[in-house]
């Protein structure tokens, strides 16, 4: 008998990122495989880390908003939303209606930007090139709506504490409408081409599953959360910024798997643009900033506040010491929470599926590394 | 300077906005009425607050509710019956996210932040507790998955070990890193210089 040689080895580990495409940006899994079948994987993460909170404790409360549209790079206004919602209750203010109204629209307009990017490099590493052109097309529309409303197309800082640093343009209420009325006909364009293709339903069906329980187990929030069978939403579940008043579903799927989580973000593009719908129409007349000091010194105390982000729950913990710049500023990032679940996921299944679940945990390494 | 005023004074009954030094007689012209240097809280009490009192007594030493948010502080070694407790029967199955706060002035140095959510309620609450520094909680990766990484990042920023946690190791920063970031006494331009020498070959990261 010979001796036993590295061929008699099953188990094979390799690398995978950081400098690797369907890692969306630096992440490294390292996988344990057993041929083509996953037996296990370690995240490394940090390589974006900047040190977002620390910088947090030595900025004052305005000076930090704009370091956190870095953090989530294509949610940006989502995270500044949560930002200064999270001030306002230290200081336990309330921006102005008309402030509110427009968030949302902005809020809303940021999350079918979000999910279009998601929808259209998720498809790329699915194998199907089309999608992310027609994706970047629509993104681009809403971009420039951004770009018209603050001069910035990305990291926006489109809120200020207390409310909105500009009016909205002349002309906004229409784009915005003129923009979800060309946007419909454009998801249908997005599901005709694969929601029922072939090669795509056998890449994402029963791909990936996390049922309810394990969502809730690992603290997975977001889309993942929906398409596990959950209708949790912090626009319904908790309000903010008047979202009870407007009329919309929670879209939700039922097995967890990978299409499942496909279905309910189209869903909720077609959900958001009948948010901006609503809120366009109704967009009050009245002041746009509260009655917030230059200076900003919220009383001693502390305060989580948490919205829901296109990724999931996003929450900003704050303690104040009634200084200018805040004690401890924590941020609990949704894909930092949601790429935990990563190894569950992909336990048992095969290589090729772990890049279909890395899309789409829909994960930003910019919010994971912070 | 607010730091040496302990912002987080809520757990020992608030000292007296002027301690009983000799009392000035208060002037006509009275400054307006200076924010108050602690957490002004209300007390909290509904059915969970009476479970828990039942349960665990003298363990837990407030509750309290700021913002018309609810939180709990607890001593260290309570905090996961405590978790396991509100899990089991009060249907809080959410850990939203866990992370600590550094007071170096304080004897207890960190305070550990438990934030939960209950799907079932709709409701939110924090468990809180207070360590000096060496102390190592016992993780709660035995009642919520979910507390693998946020302890592993509560290690990587502030050097709190968890006792029992399956992989205690740094999660953001290199494992080589000396120093703990998110302490107070670890400086915003502070680094470490030998790392940065030896990985990435320059002189300093600055």
């Amino acid at each position: 008998m010979p001796e036993a040689t590295f061929l008699d080895a099953t188990e094979l580990v390799i690398n995978m990122g950081p400098q690797h495409p369907s890692t969306h940006g630096v992440l490294r899994v390292i996988l344990k495989l057993d041929g083509e079948k996953v037996n296990g994987t370690e995240c490394v993460i940090g390589y974006l880390h900047r040190g977002v909170e620390k910088i947090g404790e030595n900025r004052t409360y305005q000076q930090f908003a704009p370091y956190v549209d870095r953090m989530d790079y294509v949610a940006a206004v989502s995270n500044g939303l949560g930002y200064c919602l999270a001030i306002e209750k230290l200081l336990n203010v309330e921006a102005p209606p008309r402030a509110q109204a427009v968030r949302v629209i902005l809020t809303e307009l940021n999350r079918i930007a979000s999910h279009l990017l998601w929808l259209g490099t998720h498809a790329l590493d699915i194998g199907a090139i089309t999608p992310v052109f027609y994706c970047l097309r629509e993104r681009e529309e809403v971009l420039k709506i951004f770009e018209n409303y603050c001069g910035a197309r990305l990291t926006t800082h489109a809120f200020r504490i207390g409310g909105l640093q500009y009016e909205p343009y002349d002309g906004f209420e229409e784009e915005v409408k003129k923009f979800c009325d060309w946007f419909i006909p454009k998801v249908d364009e997005y599901e005709e081409l694969l929601t029922n293709n072939r090669i795509w339903v056998g890449r994402l069906k029963g791909v990936g599953i996390l049922s309810a329980d394990e969502c809730k187990e690992y603290g997975v929030t977001g889309p993942v959360l929906r398409a596990a069978g959950v209708a949790f939403d912090l626009r319904k579940a908790q309000p903010y910024s008047g979202y009870e008043q407007y009329d919309f579903e929670i879209p939700t799927a039922e097995n967890g798997d990978t299409y499942d989580r496909y279905t309910v973000r189209m869903e909720e593009m077609r959900q958001s643009t009948r948010i901006l719908r609503q809120a366009v129409d109704r967009i009050p007349s009245g002041p746009i900033m509260g009655k917030v000091p230059k200076v900003v010194k919220p009383p001693v105390g502390e305060a989580y506040v948490s919205i829901e982000a296109p990724k999931g729950e996003l929450g900003y913990f704050i303690v104040s010491d009634n200084s200018t710049q805040p004690y401890r500023m924590r941020v609990r990032p949704p894909s930092f929470v949601n790429l935990q679940a990563l190894d569950r996921m992909v336990r048992g299944g095969l290589v090729a599926d772990v890049v279909a679940i890395i899309g789409t945990l829909d994960i930003v390494l910019g919010e994971v590394d912070r | 300077m607010a730091d040496e005023q302990n912002p987080e004074g809520s757990a020992a009954p608030p000292p007296a906005p002027k301690p009983a030094a000799p009392k000035p007689a208060p002037a006509a012209h009275a400054a307006p009425p200076k924010p108050p240097a602690v957490m002004v809280t209300t007390p909290w009490e509904s059915d969970i607050t009476q479970l828990l009192k039942d349960r665990f007594g003298a363990e837990i030493t407030e509750f309290s509710t700021y913002l018309a948010q609810n939180f709990l502080v607890a001593k260290p070694e309570t905090v996961i019956p405590i978790l396991e407790t509100l899990k089991l029967e009060l249907d809080f199955d959410y850990l939203v996210d866990v992370t600590a706060v550094d007071y170096p002035k304080r004897a207890e140095r960190f305070d550990v932040v438990y934030i939960l959510y209950s799907y079932a309620r709709n409701e939110r609450m924090r468990v809180k507790t207070m360590i000096p520094d060496g102390y190592s909680p016992a993780t709660a990766v035995t009642v919520h998955l979910a507390a693998n990484w946020l302890e592993r990042e509560v290690f990587d920023m502030f050097g709190i070990q968890f006792a029992g946690h399956p992989n205690m190791r740094r999660i953001l920063l290199p494992e080589e890193w000396q120093g703990y970031p998110l302490r107070k006494d670890y400086g915003i331009l502070q680094q470490d210089e030998g790392w940065v020498r030896e990985n990435l070959g320059i002189e300093s990261g600055q």
